[in-house]
Order: C-alpha cells, then structure tokens, then sequence
C-alpha cells in the first residue's frame, strides 16, 4: 500500500481507475448494444440467425407499412396529449400542496404512490377498471341512466387510446408534481409579496411572475416526460398489447411484438431505430436546458 | 372557509383520482369470485371480504418464489451499481483530469438512453453471452440503467460537499484513496441513501428486460410472473392478479414512507445540471 498510494495519487491513474467499473459495464451492456441496434436495422436478421446486410430495405418496407404509420400516429398523439395533461394537473398539485397545510407532509407522500408502484403492477389495476363486462365506469353510467349497454373500452379504437392516456397521466402526474414543487419553493416569497401590494390579482402573479420562472424547469420536466412517454412499453403492453386490431401500438411495443413474439429481429431493430432521431433531438433540447439552468 | 374551494376540494378531487386504483386493487383482492361476477351487486363495496385470492397466490403459485427473486435481483443490482456510481462520482465531481467533460456527457446520454430502445440487440448479447434464463444476469443488465442515473444524482450531491476539507486533508498528508473512504463517503451519506432507494425501486419496477431475458417460470420477477403465468384472460384471474399487484407494490411503497424525502430529493436532483 505504501508504494502503491503514491501511483494511485496521480489524478490521471487513479480517474481511470475509479471510472473503470462503470465504463465496462455501460460501455459493454448499453454502449455496445446500442450500436449493434443500429446496424441491425439494416439487416434481414430473425431469431436464431444473424441474417446479412440489407441498406435501407427494412425502413423502406416499413415506410409503406400502415401498421407502423398508425403506431407513429398513436405515438405522437399519446406523447402530445398525455403531456399536456400531466404539466398542467402535475403544475395543479403542485400549487395546491405548495399552500402549506396541516397534513402537507401526509398528502405530499400519499398523492406521489401512483409514480412510486410498479407500472405494470398499476396497469392491471387499470386494465380491470376498463373491463368491457364488470368495469364500474360502465356499471355507474347505467345505473344513472346515461347508457344503456356496456362501454367496450379497450375494444373500441378511440376508447382504448383514451383509456391508455388516462392511466399514463394518472402515472406521471406526481413527477411534475415534484420538480414543480422543488421549482416553487425555490422562488422567493418577497416577489410574490411585492405584487401584491403593487395590487396584482392571483392570475397575473401567475402568469407573471410564477409561470414565467417556472419554465425553464417546464422545459426540463416535459423533455424528460417526453422521452420516457414516447418510449412506453409496459403500460400499453400490459393493457391493450397494441390492440385492437393495433389500434393502441407505440413504436416500442410494436417493435416487441415483431422482434421477440415474431422473430423479426432486423424489423424490430429498424422499428426502435425510428425512435432515435427523435430522441436525439430531446436529449440534445435536454441538455441546452440544464445548461442554461441558473 | 375560503380553502374549501381553494384547497381541500381541489385536492379531493386529486385525491380520489390518484388514489382510487389503490382502492380498487385492495377491494378487488379479498373480493369473492360470486361478487367479482355480479353484476347486480355494487361494485364499489364487498359484503363477504375473503383472503381466498391471497392463499391461492401464495400456496398454489409460484408467487413467493418471484417475489424472492425481485427482491434478489433489486438488492444486487442496488448494491453493485451504487458502488460503481460512487466511485465514478467520485472521480467525476472531485478530481480535475482530462477528459472529465466527456464522461460526464456520456454518462448523462445513457441516462437518457431508455431501455425501450436496446432489449433488441441486448438479447442478441445475452444470447451470446449465455446469458439467457439466468436470474443472477439481469444483476448487470439492470445496472445498465441504474449506473448512468446514480451517478449523475451523486456527482450532483458530491459537488455540493466544499473542497476545502479535502485541501485540508492533502495538506496533512492524507492520500486520495483514504480522503475518497474517510472524509467524503461518510458525508454522502444523504445522496447514497437517495441513490440506494431510487435503484432499488427502478429495479424493482423493471419489465421490459425481465419480460425478454427470462421464460422458466422459476427465473421470473413479481411484475413478469403476473403478468406471464396469472393472466388467464377470464374473470376468475381478478382477484390473485389484483393481491399479487398490491403484496408487489408493497416493499417499494414502505421504503418510500420511510424515506420520502430522499426519495423526492432524488427525484428533483436527476433533473440538475
């Protein structure tokens, strides 16, 4: 140890060192497959065998394919959509148990659970309330006379869509919830205090005031959202599996069910490969945000 | 008077929808089949609460068994990808080497990389490794996503910690090595507890990797095993389905009481700088 110390005092040697771990393992297990993801877009790979090169064929064949067009649609409308609820009741929350209450502590911890359960775990529980046969929603809409037959939820296209958006904004509501409360706390009480007295009404404070230093956290939240919304899985697969008729299919449950269900590892790689582009732009987006954080 | 409308009916209104499922899980878990199936009886209540569902889950399942294994793998992974983070931190936040920017980009890019988009290649991996079906790998594969995010919560908490104690240190003849173990591991304390809970539930959480990389029923987690060997696509899967969901969310949910400010530390600390 004594002779060893003085080598391992060198910040160069024993950087490497220290960083060594965690280069192998995600150099080897997230680095690595990602390029061989790439490049098995562009092969005609199944199952079993490793398949040759191809160009572009997979895209061109999938360009034309009008099951990926409606997965690229249900992904941006899912995307859009639940985003636009989660900021705006997550932004809510936020406000609320920023009011400081008896109880803030108790009501903080117990309204974040939905973000804290495991996804699939939850998404059961959403898949039984939309039960087409004994789902409460149905039961409660016929009980008050405002239907006279069951909602067929997640077989009906607009409704399993529905259906799915609701349960993701019930998911990520708490995680905007969170960082906007961190964001809140941080603005100091005297701006507030000296609208106020300047006689400015709740609405422009907000607009004004909060709002206004709350969006560079708005644009970090919703990137963050963005990315993970986008890349969903295991909400839609437990649910609707794509269905129906692939009504409900998100690029990335579509490229499972090609890739692993059917065999088409080539395909499936091209499907995940059209995610990309877009992830490219959010995390660069992401990272001129951070960047810019004060 | 005025909070009524401006605080407890709003936050009614949240909390009946974020809370509901919740409710609906545990009404649905000691729920008879006779009432499950009615379809006079109210839904929202249960006249005869029965633990049927739960000891059909925990006797005539191999339930006990994915949820030793969830919590095997959770704790491993847990163990191994903290460590490697803070070590990796370590060398990120406090030492001035070349080089340093780039790591740190390429350890935010991961973290943004979602598994969603690797399973596919890393079956290909996995296969060639002989991998496949082993419960012990999915210990390195979950640290593929777990690494990237702990280290860029630690290296944010170790920045905070001031420089000058370890000057002091130096001064004294104190090596790197021993200021890395003596003076800054024990003053992480708070962002490793943060970086240990949010391992353990997103390890916890996982589906995806679980889902591809595992098919003997023994080999598999709560959330795969219920969803793979539970689902049987009629009425009668409701009530184990529904006391495997809430027994699973359990763990997560209890070391969330107890470390809830940590946990939202964590939570609002991925998203700096």
């Amino acid at each position: 140890m004594a002779r060893l110390s003085p080598v391992l005092d060198r910040t160069p040697v024993l950087a490497t060192l220290l960083l060594l771990p965690a280069a192998v393992l995600v150099g080897g297990l997230l680095a690595f497959p990602l390029t061989l993801g790439v490049l098995l877009g562009f092969k005609d790979a199944t199952i079993g065998d490793p398949g040759s090169f191809i160009g572009l064929e997979n895209y061109r064949y999938l360009i034309t394919d009008p099951v990926l067009r409606l997965t690229a649609l249900n992904t941006g409308l899912y995307t859009l959509v639940t985003l636009v609820f989660k900021l705006a009741l997550g932004l809510a929350l936020a406000l609320l148990l920023n009011q400081r209450f008896a109880g803030y502590r108790f009501w903080r911890s117990v309204l974040l659970l939905p973000y804290v359960v495991p996804t699939v775990l939850s998404a059961f529980a959403w898949w039984w309330i939309f039960d087409p046969q004994f789902s409460f929603i149905s039961w409660a809409l016929v009980k008050a006379g405002l239907l006279h037959h069951n909602l067929d939820f997640l077989g009906t296209p607009w409704l399993a869509r529905g259906s799915l958006m609701v349960a993701n904004v019930w998911r990520g509501i708490p995680f905007f919830t969170v960082g906007y409360l961190a964001g809140l706390q941080a603005i100091p009480k005297e701006l507030h205090e000296a609208a106020q007295i300047d006689g400015a009404s709740a609405g422009q404070i907000f607009w004004q005031i909060t709002w206004v230093l709350l969006l560079p956290l708005t644009t970090i939240l919703t990137i963050f959202s963005a990315i993970f919304t986008f890349t969903d899985f295991q909400l839609v697969w437990t649910i609707t599996r794509g269905g129906p008729a692939n009504a409900t299919h998100l690029f990335v449950t579509l490229a499972y069910q090609r890739a692993i269900a059917g065999g088409a590892m080539g395909e499936g790689a091209a499907i995940a490969g059209f995610t990309l582009p877009f992830l490219a732009v959010l995390a660069w987006a992401a990272l001129d945000a951070l960047r810019r954080q004060p | 008077m005025k909070r009524i409308w401006t605080l407890w009916l709003p936050l009614g209104a949240f909390a009946l929808f974020l809370l509901f499922p919740f409710y609906w899980m545990v009404l649905t878990s000691i729920k008879p089949n006779e009432e499950l199936i009615s379809v006079t009886a109210n839904p929202f209540w249960v006249s005869r609460p029965t633990l049927a569902h739960l000891q059909y889950l925990l006797f005539s399942t191999s339930y006990p068994r994915w949820f030793w294994n969830t919590m095997a793998v959770a704790s491993a992974a847990t163990a191994l990808s903290v460590s490697v983070s803070f070590l990796a931190a370590f060398a990120l936040a406090r030492l001035r080497f070349r080089g340093a920017e780039g790591v740190s980009l390429g350890i935010y890019l991961a973290y943004l990389i979602p598994p969603a988009i690797l399973f596919i290649p890393l079956a290909e991996v996995m296969l060639k490794l002989g991998w496949f079906d082993h419960l012990w790998a999915l210990v390195p594969v979950y640290s593929t996503f777990l690494v990237p995010f702990s280290t860029w919560l630690l290296v944010g908490y170790l920045k905070s910690i001031p420089m000058e104690l370890e000057e002091a240190a130096m001064v004294d003849g104190a090596s790197r090595l021993r200021i890395l173990f003596q003076i800054i591991l024990p003053l992480s304390a708070p962002g490793l507890i943060s970086a240990f809970i949010f391992s353990f539930t997103l390890s916890w959480n996982e589906y995806l990797y679980a889902l591809v990389f595992m098919s003997a029923p023994g080999n598999k987690t709560v959330p795969v095993g219920l969803a793979t060997e539970l689902v049987r696509g009629d009425i009668y899967q409701w009530g184990p389905l529904m006391a495997g969901a809430l027994l699973g969310s359990l763990p997560v949910a209890v070391l969330y009481f107890f470390f809830v400010e940590h946990y939202v530390a964590g939570m609002s600390g991925a998203l700096k700088g």
